[in-house]
């Protein structure tokens, strides 16, 4: 590869009593040269991290300061998730019953997780719908697309008790935009839920 | 027939080219990286499947660590003087407004504001030092967020603002509460919450939706 004198071949006839000077290239061979630039272009490719964090859009409700301005929603198509520590996730369907018997734990992996269980209840909640007149509004809305409102009365709403994890918090959040909730709400805990989350870590300690 | 004598040509080829092409690559790798800016607190944040990348123009952080301790940061200079102003006026601090611009990070409850800004950047950024602007009133203590967000609300006068709340994994949902009652005070009711990026897990519904507009959008195309 390397390149050698090329350029001294020929015997120029100079004038007398002028010394022949033997003339040097002035090429270099820039192949390293290049080999070295494109290791360092790899060398910044790989080690530059492309991880751009991504912001997660939230929007709160205004708080209403008269009960009979408050959203009002249908018992039975409301899924509340507590969140307890260390990813421990609670949960009923519609209303809590008198004997706490409908509260269920769940967790976000494993078998039975609270994935499965917002996809169960979307679905149940969809096979119960009713079309009526708000219906109605909300397919006008959406260029006449009857499937729009079929969730309409799916709401889930996120309770997190005091030790429930940033992370945790923000996982459930993320659980609705996975599978595409449309309405949830962050509420504070019920002093009766509280109790029953207390209970219900009790018993599993004692097993 | 004797064949013609053809010339033999080098087979070496110039690299000058090439050499300018990497090394102009290189160049322009080098200038166009951005350096992850020095944070002053460490904030490990969850992920989300939320794809739009986090503003960094007109922010506003409000940023909980892994003690609970609330920071609050804001970029844009100009904001931080005209908010050093409304804390003059509504709070009866008087701080010099120079160094309060060159702020990074706000770190300490307003009684001890003072005595911070007048503190060296090397001090000052050392956060673990300081408690935090308290929120949560739990521990009875005022929530003095909302009164932050309220000055941040005058000090904006309506210009467009990026509210990010960056958290820790492993904060607790009351300093959480405490953040989101000042905003919601305040009449801040869209923020963006600063997550990793994550896959949608495939199976999903989400997972479902984007792929078919992938699809929609490939055939489009065509």
């Amino acid at each position: 590869m390397a390149e050698m004198n090329t350029s001294s071949g020929g015997h120029h006839k100079k004038g007398p009593g002028v010394k022949k000077g033997k003339k040097q290239s002035t090429r270099v061979d820039l192949t390293p040269m290049v080999d070295l630039g494109f290791l360092l272009i790899t060398f910044f490719i790989f080690t530059t991290t492309m991880s751009q964090p991504t912001a997660f859009k939230l929007f709160l409700p205004k708080d209403a300061q008269k009960p009979e301005e408050q959203n009002k929603v249908k018992a039975s198509g409301t899924l509340t998730i507590l969140i307890g520590k260390d990813g421990e996730l609670f949960y009923y369907e519609g209303e809590l019953s008198q004997k706490g018997d409908n509260f269920k734990t769940t967790t976000f992996n494993g078998p039975d997780n609270i994935r499965d269980e917002i996809v169960h209840k979307k679905q149940e909640v969809v096979d119960h719908h009713v079309h009526n007149q708000e219906c109605a509004k909300i397919w006008q809305q959406n260029n006449g697309d009857k499937n729009s409102c079929l969730d309409r009365d799916f709401v889930v709403i996120i309770k997190p008790t005091k030790d429930a994890s940033y992370e945790n918090i923000v996982k459930v959040l993320n659980e609705m935009q996975i599978d595409v909730v449309k309405r949830y709400a962050l509420v504070d805990i019920a002093p009766i839920e509280e109790q029953l989350i207390k209970k219900t870590e009790a018993t599993s300690v004692a097993k | 027939m004797a064949r013609p004598k053809l010339p033999r040509k080098s087979t070496t080829v110039d690299m000058t080219a090439m050499c300018d092409v990497a090394f102009l690559l290189l160049a322009f790798f080098i200038l166009t990286t951005k350096f992850k800016p020095d944070e002053a607190v460490t904030i490990n944040t969850p992920s989300s499947v939320a794809s739009k990348v986090a503003p960094d123009k007109d922010v506003v952080l409000v940023s909980i660590d892994k003690d609970n301790k609330v920071y609050l940061s804001i970029e844009d200079r100009d904001k931080k003087l005209a908010l050093a102003e409304v804390i003059k006026t509504t709070k009866g601090i008087n701080l010099d407004k120079d160094a309060f611009a060159s702020l990074d990070i706000i770190a300490v409850p307003f009684n001890q504001l003072a005595a911070y800004v007048a503190l060296p950047k090397s001090d000052r950024n050392r956060v673990a030092n300081f408690p935090g602007i308290p929120v949560d009133t739990s521990k009875g203590a005022s929530d003095e967020l909302i009164d932050w967000m309220s000055m941040i609300n005058t000090a904006y006068q309506g210009q467009k603002m990026n509210l990010l709340l960056k958290g820790d994994n492993i904060s607790t949902y009351p300093a959480f509460a405490g953040v989101l009652k000042a905003f919601k005070k305040n009449d801040f009711l869209k923020f963006q919450m600063v997550t990793n990026p994550q896959n949608v897990p495939a199976g999903t519904e989400l997972w479902a939706e984007n792929s078919a507009m992938t699809k929609s959008e490939n055939s489009g195309k065509k």
